[in-house]
């Protein structure tokens, strides 16, 4: 019996799909002609419609991490290194990753219903005979604008995070900002900012590629786009933990954290 | 195939009399087989199209008329047989001689399939971008003036498809259809999901287009009044094949049980 269960083959085939569409990415990214101001106009929404939301979170990310680990850490006497550990911690993991997953449900399900209705109403069709390659126009431009603005998010969240953080540390504790910056700063070192921003780069992949996918593969009929907006949803937040292990693994071997 | 049965053609043939046989089609397609998987959609389908001719395919729903048009301009790949538009052997073509045969060959598709996220304005420039050598010397915005005065909507221009009704987006479409001048137009279902007097309304300008430019067409409708008054010459397409072909008067007073059975079953809809 060498039947291997529905389940597991659909896992494996769409790993493969994903894999080669990323692959087409891959080779197309970099060939002309480059659809400049739709990509622009991509950045655009993807930037500026999430910021909103990776703002709010990332503030009351470093606020509740902050009130969590407080006690704890005056149990031990050791609330002076609060800014050392929170600063790492949302630096290095929490704001990087949570701001990823925010982007997968917003920007990851937008992009599946998006390109699926275009999939599903022919307009990706039209784009074909019009004589424009709808994997550039539409594809590249979105994974690109991803992989651009999902770093820049990661700092405003990390940013405002810090920020929030420090609001509860100035009221309970009575730091100033310089030197609870400064102690920020002090300790996160190149081998904690250049994976943690490396790592946003493939985020931003991931996402792109999976709601783009979705989108595309769309099956006909409405429920096949909810269905594309909704699995984009769940593939891609289960690709960033295992982007996101991978780049610890890697940092971890490089940098000697 | 034995089961084909067609029905003579002479009738049409005096009602058209500059269609001649001698005249090279502008589309030929020979033994088109495509399947899907396990399902075989076109078994062996042939057609030609000649010059200032208006071809009707019906056929049930899913019975692969979308996808046999959708061959012409390789949207779909065939599995088999032979693909001739305008002259130029379809499967063969590399990817810029195939753009250029996709200028002169319209397309409608079934849902208008206007681009949700730009204006009117902006969904009629966008074949004009890729094609400004093609159109030299014209100037753009009279380009898309004209276009869309040819389907009375001038007035549109900035307005979003989701602000625009059914009839509307289908004359938009169709406007966005006849921009790049082709010689050819494939109309997949222009009067699907309208009402009867806009139907009617989209079927005369269709008419009126093949007229003032002297195109010709090929038309998928399930609507028999539609294929009555816009046809010179229909197909149906059942089992993959051309199962049958003639005039609109022959094929409704056909003995053959297959095409009356179509015929029956239309109109009881
Ligand atoms: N891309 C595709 N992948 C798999 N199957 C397809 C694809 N496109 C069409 N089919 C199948 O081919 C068959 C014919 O589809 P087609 O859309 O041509 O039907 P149709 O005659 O246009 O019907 P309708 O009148 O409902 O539009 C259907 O069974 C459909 O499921
Ligand atoms: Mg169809």
């Amino acid at each position: 019996m060498a039947t291997i269960p529905t389940g597991l083959k659909n896992y494996f085939d769409q790993t493969g799909e994903i894999s080669l569409f990323a692959w087409r990415f891959m080779r197309e990214a970099f060939r002309r002609p480059f659809e400049f101001r739709e990509f622009l106009r991509q950045c655009y929404i993807i930037g500026y419609n999430s910021l909103f939301l990776v703002i709010t979170t990332g503030f009351i990310m470093g606020l509740v991490l902050t009130l969590q680990i407080r006690p704890t850490m005056i149990e031990f006497g050791a609330v002076s290194y609060m800014p050392q550990l929170v600063g790492i911690a949302i630096v290095r993991e929490i704001g990087p990753v949570v701001t990823a997953l925010i982007c997968a449900g917003k920007i990851g399900s937008s992009m599946g219903a998006e390109l699926g209705s275009m999939k599903v109403t022919e307009q990706i069709d039209a784009m074909e005979v019009s004589g424009t390659n709808p994997f550039k126009y539409l594809v590249v431009t979105r994974i690109w604008a991803c992989i651009l603005m999902l770093p820049l998010l990661v700092i405003a969240a990390d940013a405002i995070g810090l920020w929030g953080s420090f609001l509860v540390e100035t009221t309970k504790g009575e730091v100033s900002v310089r030197l609870y910056f400064n102690r920020v700063f002090a300790t996160l070192q190149f081998g904690d900012l250049i994976p943690a921003t490396l790592k946003t780069f493939f985020f931003g992949l991931a996402i792109g590629v999976v709601g783009c996918y979705k989108g595309y593969h769309s099956k006909k009929g409405t429920e096949g786009v909810g269905r594309a907006a909704n699995s984009a949803v769940v593939v891609a937040s289960l690709l960033l933990f295992v982007i996101d292990f991978l780049a610890v693994l890697v940092a971890d071997i490089f940098f000697e954290i | 195939m034995s089961t084909k049965t067609v029905i003579p053609d002479s009738h049409s043939l005096f009602q058209h009399p500059e269609q001649t046989l001698a005249a090279d089609p502008l589309i030929r397609i020979r033994g088109v087989k495509k399947a899907f998987g396990s399902n075989q959609v076109l078994r062996g389908f042939d057609l030609d199209l000649y010059p200032n001719e208006n071809v009707v395919i019906v056929g049930k729903s899913g019975s692969g008329k979308s996808v046999l048009i959708k061959c012409l301009v390789r949207l779909v790949e065939v599995d088999e047989g032979q693909v001739e538009v305008l002259g130029y052997t379809i499967p063969s073509l590399d990817q810029e001689e195939l753009d250029q045969i996709r200028a002169d060959v319209g397309f409608l598709f079934q849902g208008s399939a206007l681009y949700d996220s730009m204006t009117v304005r902006e969904n009629l420039q966008f074949p004009l971008r890729r094609h400004s050598q093609r159109m030299r010397g014209q100037d753009e915005d009279h380009l898309i003036q004209e276009a869309l005065e040819n389907v009375g909507l001038a007035h549109a221009i900035d307005l979003m498809p989701a602000e625009l009704s059914g009839g509307m987006k289908r004359r938009i479409a169709l406007a966005r259809t006849l921009i790049l001048q082709p010689k050819v137009i494939l109309y997949d279902e222009p009067t699907s999901g309208l009402d009867p007097i806009t139907a009617n309304e989209i079927i005369q300008l269709i008419l009126t287009i093949q007229r003032n430019f002297q195109t010709a067409a090929l038309i998928i409708t399930h609507d028999m009044d539609c294929a009555r008054v816009i046809s010179n010459r229909m197909v149906i397409l059942q089992d993959g094949i051309n199962y049958a072909e003639g005039t609109y008067t022959e094929l409704s007073a056909s003995k053959d049980p297959k095409v009356k059975a179509f015929f029956k079953e239309v109109q009881n809809r």
